[in-house]
């Protein structure tokens, strides 16, 4: 169900835990099965658990407490943008307004072409570089005003 | 990234070498000497505690507690495993000074976290990495990498019999695992929901098992401490706040920015660092210790210094030292309103009176700020701050109650004013 490049960074995870602690790397092989598919389907998440070697609850639990997995499809690009107060006394509502405006959806939907879709997100802890948008989960971009975001979106067409 | 101020942590630190993170700059600079002096001169576990001490160094994660206390704590003899966490999770709204730390200088986290591991006896160690910094995270194992190679971190630590271990695990978006218990929860693979405490972590931590848990500036200052003295990093401060601090200060100012200045450095002072009031507007609030931080008016803020002692004096906190500067133009009930939701959206579900009285809070300063408040919404608010702040597991619930009573403290009118006439005197935010 996952790449053997998947495998390996799971492997990777499952190492620094102690060997009967293997239920601390589940965070970061969902992670990873979620990057390569893009979003966690049920089953998915239950190949994870069992790779893991723990009960698909446990792995349930943690994919819907945090918010950055995805547990419905998403678009190509996942834009994220901070609206939290101190991005927002820098533009952050701005952007997240005309990034709105540039692609027709608003907050949780996704563009008809299946390319973008756009959240709203809390603090990323990068408020001095505001407005801050993450990109797919990982990439973080800077500045974010609305000539940033032309740019960007050229670049991720 | 750019820190604009440079103290013990960031000292030496040359952002335009784009190789500054790297660990043969960081040895150039004067890195891992610390540890090799405790190495080669065979400095006790006592004799670091004692000068970590001395230093007056307070923990930076917001709570502020003395570090050379918390490291006593940690029982020395005990059979089994022990652990070493960092906690770099910065998810307070506001901070972004770990950030910068693991970015630009992750050397200083790991010699800090080796010396503390070696000072409690510790053999693995774990650094928490908040969720949407990524490549932070990446750089972090980089640096991690660098470390092992160069036989700082692993077994026979620089040919002795030290050994300790240092992983990075990597959050995925939830503020609760800021909270050191959540944490612990979290690294186990499992919901960051805080624990009921005590017991604290010291004696009942990771995996069950005796655990410190420091935040990620809290050890980068180590290092100097060691190299230097405990008296020489207190001196940078002033009495009971020692060393330097990083202020991340984000807002109307013309230069935000993280800012390593001494503890007891006058808030005008910063300010003018940060080139002043962005558009030249005037003043009119700053949250000075991250989101959860009551906020305190021009003319208090003012008047006080950078440090934990003043700032608790004026009515607010330190905390993270995260400082949210605000300017004439900003309706305080908007601001409230979007912190209320995030501390409503964050809130872990565990306690009652957090996870319903967080979003009672959101609700009515919502109502607020659509002009549908009701003349006994303030009283409402008050009344629901005080069934929540100390009646919850962990102090979420009080960090969604601060921000509300200090805007009802000194911004009273402008909710008043909401409320009597459906508008508000301010632009929302945008
Ligand atoms: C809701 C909540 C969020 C917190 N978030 C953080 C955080 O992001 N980073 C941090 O270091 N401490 C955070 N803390 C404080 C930690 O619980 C803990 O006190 C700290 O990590 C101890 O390290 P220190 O003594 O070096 O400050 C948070 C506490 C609470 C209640
Ligand atoms: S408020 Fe947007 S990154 Fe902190």
């Amino acid at each position: 169900m996952l790449s053997q490049e998947s495998l390996a960074l799971i492997d990777r995870e499952l190492a620094k835990y102690p060997a009967d602690q293997r239920r601390s790397a589940i965070m970061g092989a969902l992670r990873i099965a979620q990057t390569e598919k893009r979003y966690l389907t049920n089953e998915l998440i239950e190949f994870v658990a069992s790779y893991v070697r723990i009960p698909p609850v446990a792995a349930y639990e943690v994919a819907t407490f945090y918010n950055m997995y995805d547990r419905k499809p998403v678009g190509k690009y996942k834009l994220t943008v901070c609206t939290n107060l101190p991005c927002a006394l820098s533009g952050g509502y701005t952007t997240a307004d005309y990034l709105k405006q540039k692609l027709g959806i608003g907050f949780g939907e996704t563009t008809a072409d299946g390319r973008f879709t756009l959240a709203e997100g809390e603090c990323m802890g990068a408020c001095g570089y505001a407005p801050v948008m993450l990109v797919n989960n990982h990439s973080m971009c800077n500045h974010m005003t609305p000539d940033a975001i032309d740019k960007k979106l050229a670049e991720l067409e | 990234m750019t820190v604009y101020a440079k103290g013990v942590v960031f000292e030496g630190v040359d952002f335009d070498n784009p190789n500054h993170w790297r660990l043969e700059e960081y040895v150039k600079r004067g890195g891992y000497a610390a540890l090799k002096k405790i190495l080669n001169e065979k400095i006790t576990q006592d004799e670091i505690i004692a000068e970590m001490k001395t230093s007056a160094l307070r923990g930076r994660g917001g709570a502020g507690f003395p570090t050379g206390l918390k490291w006593s704590f940690m029982p020395r003899n005990f059979p089994g495993q022990k652990y070493l966490v960092c906690n770099t999770d910065e998810g307070e709204p506001g901070t972004f000074k770990d950030l910068d730390i693991i970015v630009s200088n992750p050397h200083a986290l790991i010699e800090g976290m080796i010396i503390g591991g070696y000072a409690m006896g510790i053999t693995v160690g774990y650094n928490y990495i908040h969720g949407e910094v990524f490549e932070a995270y990446e750089r972090f194992e980089e640096a991690l990498e660098e470390a092992r190679a160069a036989g700082f971190l692993g077994d026979n630590i620089l040919g002795t019999d030290f050994c300790f271990q240092l992983h990075a695990h990597h959050g995925y978006g939830a503020y609760i695992c800021g909270e050191e218990t959540a944490l612990l929860e979290s690294l186990e693979g499992k919901k960051g929901q805080p624990r009921f405490k005590p017991p604290f972590p010291a004696s009942y931590g990771l995996y069950g098992k005796p655990t410190t848990i420091n935040n990620t500036e809290t050890f980068a200052s180590v290092p100097y401490i060691i190299r230097e003295g405990g008296q020489k990093f207190l001196e940078l401060g002033k009495p009971n706040n020692g060393g330097t601090k990083l202020f991340s200060v984000s807002g109307h100012v013309n230069r935000p920015g993280n800012y390593e200045i001494p503890l007891g450095t006058p808030f005008s002072e910063l300010l003018e660092m940060c080139g002043g009031m962005r558009g030249g507007k005037k003043l009119k609030a700053v949250i000075p210790g991250g989101s959860s931080a009551p906020v305190l008016p021009a003319d208090i803020m003012m008047q006080c210094t950078m440090d934990y002692d003043s700032i608790a004096k004026a009515g607010s906190m330190l905390g993270s030292g995260a400082v949210i500067v605000m300017d004439e133009t900003v309706c305080m009930v908007s601001a409230l309103e979007r912190l209320s939701y995030f501390y409503h959206e964050e809130s872990c579900g565990q306690c009652t009176p957090c996870r319903e009285g967080t979003g009672w809070l959101y609700r009515i300063v919502h109502r607020i700020a659509h002009g549908e408040g009701r003349p006994e919404d303030l009283d409402l608010l008050a009344s629901i701050g005080d069934n929540i702040a100390g009646r919850t597991i962990c102090a979420l619930g009080d960090a969604a109650v601060f921000p509300v009573r200090g805007m009802l403290k000194h911004f009273r009118s402008e909710f008043e004013y909401m409320i009597e006439h459906k508008t508000r005197q301010f632009a929302a935010l945008s």
